[in-house]
């Protein structure tokens, strides 16, 4: 039984092996396609209207006043401390019961933000306090208000920072917009899904589609690097 | 008198850090403020360019600015007092990420709206005086302490303040870059500019000042001239203080 089994394994590898290939090629253009298509705006869109959000919710959190501080603390507590599947699926199953019906990629978009958002603006605001005081009293006693400081000197010093945590955040992003298979936006692993649906070779197609993912996160942090040697040329090494 | 402070008084919590400063500067004078660590000297040079706020007391400027601390002393009469003067900082606190020459003009452009080349003539002129012309497309970072604290005074200088402050500008330094930050110190006295400074160089302090305050315990001990406090101190304070900075063994 176990040796009939195992020459049926062998058997399928073989053919696999030869229909594997084309298979593999086949879906190829479909699955980057579906990256081209929405992986990738949905993640850059996501990423610049997160990082927006989380520059707006780190200065309230570094505000002196507690009212203008508690809606960002409210709100970064309760992104992290809630599933993103869950957010996804109270935006795209949950609000249409209260009339709020929004297409899958907004729906998505929305989630991916609010997500990026909370995470990014600890980031910023950890860069933020990691600046030495000094730099905010020399700043001001060259006459410059808070803004001013915190525009022209305290954040350019900063972004340097956080561009590694950021690096972090915006990787991870691109392997959670996966999740947005789930509320039927046809990005990559769903294209991957649809494929397996019909050809049953699950192993090679997922594993293609992570494939995929890995090469996108691997053009990315080459792109983290060219950037951080950027804002490394003011720093003693 | 340009400047003219009376009761000044400073707490941090409980800690008393400033109790009843009462000081007279006239314009080109140099003050010079000497004493033990922790005796509130760093607080009071910080009091005048808001940096700190006083709990009480009164300081006003020869043109009209009054100011009471503690009653209602308002946001803006202290943004207009921190406007007379610039400060030069023990550690430097030049911006890494701007050249020496972006950091001299950023005040002068983007605070005082000045025209940018305008700015950057009146920079590369001030770099010259104080010997850093060939370093201004330089980083911080690649400048010695002794060049970066010049750079820290030419970029106080570009706003043309009323009143230059110093907050023990060699005490970070190695010892043989420090001739070269007093050296630069000492031409602004002789070209009359009025500064308050907060100093460990004792012998220096007495060349270039005209008045000398000892401080201790959040008082002025003793104040006067070089010659009466440096040279013959009437309070036993004084004297222990000095005998320690001069002959330390």
């Amino acid at each position: 039984m176990a040796k009939m089994f195992l020459q049926s394994n062998v058997l399928y590898t073989i053919t696999a092996g030869m229909e594997g290939w084309e298979l593999f090629r086949n879906s190829l253009l479909p699955m980057l396609s579906g990256a081209i298509q929405y992986t990738i705006p949905l993640t850059l869109i996501s990423f610049a209207g997160g990082l927006l959000l989380a520059l707006l919710t780190a200065m309230m959190r570094l505000a002196k006043s507690r009212f203008i501080q508690l809606p960002a603390v409210v709100y970064v507590s309760a992104i992290r401390g809630t599933p993103l599947l869950v957010q996804l699926f109270i935006i795209f199953y949950g609000l249409p019961n209260i009339g709020l019906n929004i297409d899958p990629f907004p729906s998505a978009a929305i989630a991916f933000i609010l997500n990026v958002g909370a995470y990014a603006s600890e980031i910023i605001r950890a860069s933020v306090l990691s600046i030495p005081k000094g730099q905010w009293e020399a700043a001001y006693t060259i006459g410059m208000s808070r803004g001013t400081a915190l525009r022209r000197i305290i954040l350019p010093q900063s972004a340097r920072v956080s561009v590694p945590p950021l690096s972090n955040t915006f990787i991870s992003l691109v392997k959670d917009t996966s999740l947005a298979s789930l509320v039927l936006v046809t990005e990559l692993f769903r294209k991957a899904q649809e494929i397996a649906a019909r050809t049953y070779d699950f192993l090679l197609l997922y594993v293609e589609a992570a494939l995929i993912y890995w090469v996108i996160c691997f053009l990315l942090s080459l792109v983290q690097t060219v950037i951080e040697r950027r804002l490394d040329r003011y720093v003693a090494k | 008198m340009f400047l003219t402070i009376s009761g000044l008084a400073k707490s941090f919590g409980d800690n008393k850090v400033l109790k009843d400063i009462n000081l007279e500067l006239d314009k080109g004078e140099v003050l010079s403020i000497i004493g033990p660590s922790g005796s509130g000297k760093t607080t009071l040079l910080r009091c005048f360019n808001g940096l700190e706020t006083p709990d009480k007391g009164r300081m006003s400027f020869e043109n009209g600015l009054t100011i009471d601390f503690g009653e209602k002393a308002s946001k803006q009469s202290i943004d207009t007092m921190r406007k007379k003067s610039a400060m030069v900082f023990q550690s430097y606190n030049l911006f890494p990420h701007k050249t020496v020459l972006e950091n001299v003009i950023e005040g002068p452009v983007i605070v005082q709206k000045e025209k940018r080349a305008n700015a950057v003539e009146r920079a590369e002129a001030l770099l010259e005086k104080v010997g850093l012309k060939e370093k201004k497309d330089f980083y911080p970072h690649q400048l010695s302490g002794g060049q970066q604290q010049r750079v820290g005074i030419a970029r106080a200088l570009a706003l043309k303040p009323e009143l230059m402050l110093f907050d023990e500008p060699t005490s970070a330094l190695d010892p043989e870059l420090i001739g070269e930050v007093l050296t630069v110190m000492k031409d602004l006295a002789k070209e009359k500019w009025t500064m308050i400074m907060v100093t460990h160089e004792i012998q220096f302090a007495g060349e270039i000042s005209d008045q000398i305050v000892f401080m201790d315990g959040g008082y002025i001990v003793e104040h006067g001239p070089p010659q009466e406090v440096l040279k013959a101190p009437k309070q036993e304070r004084t004297k222990q203080f000095l005998q320690r900075i001069l002959n330390p063994v």
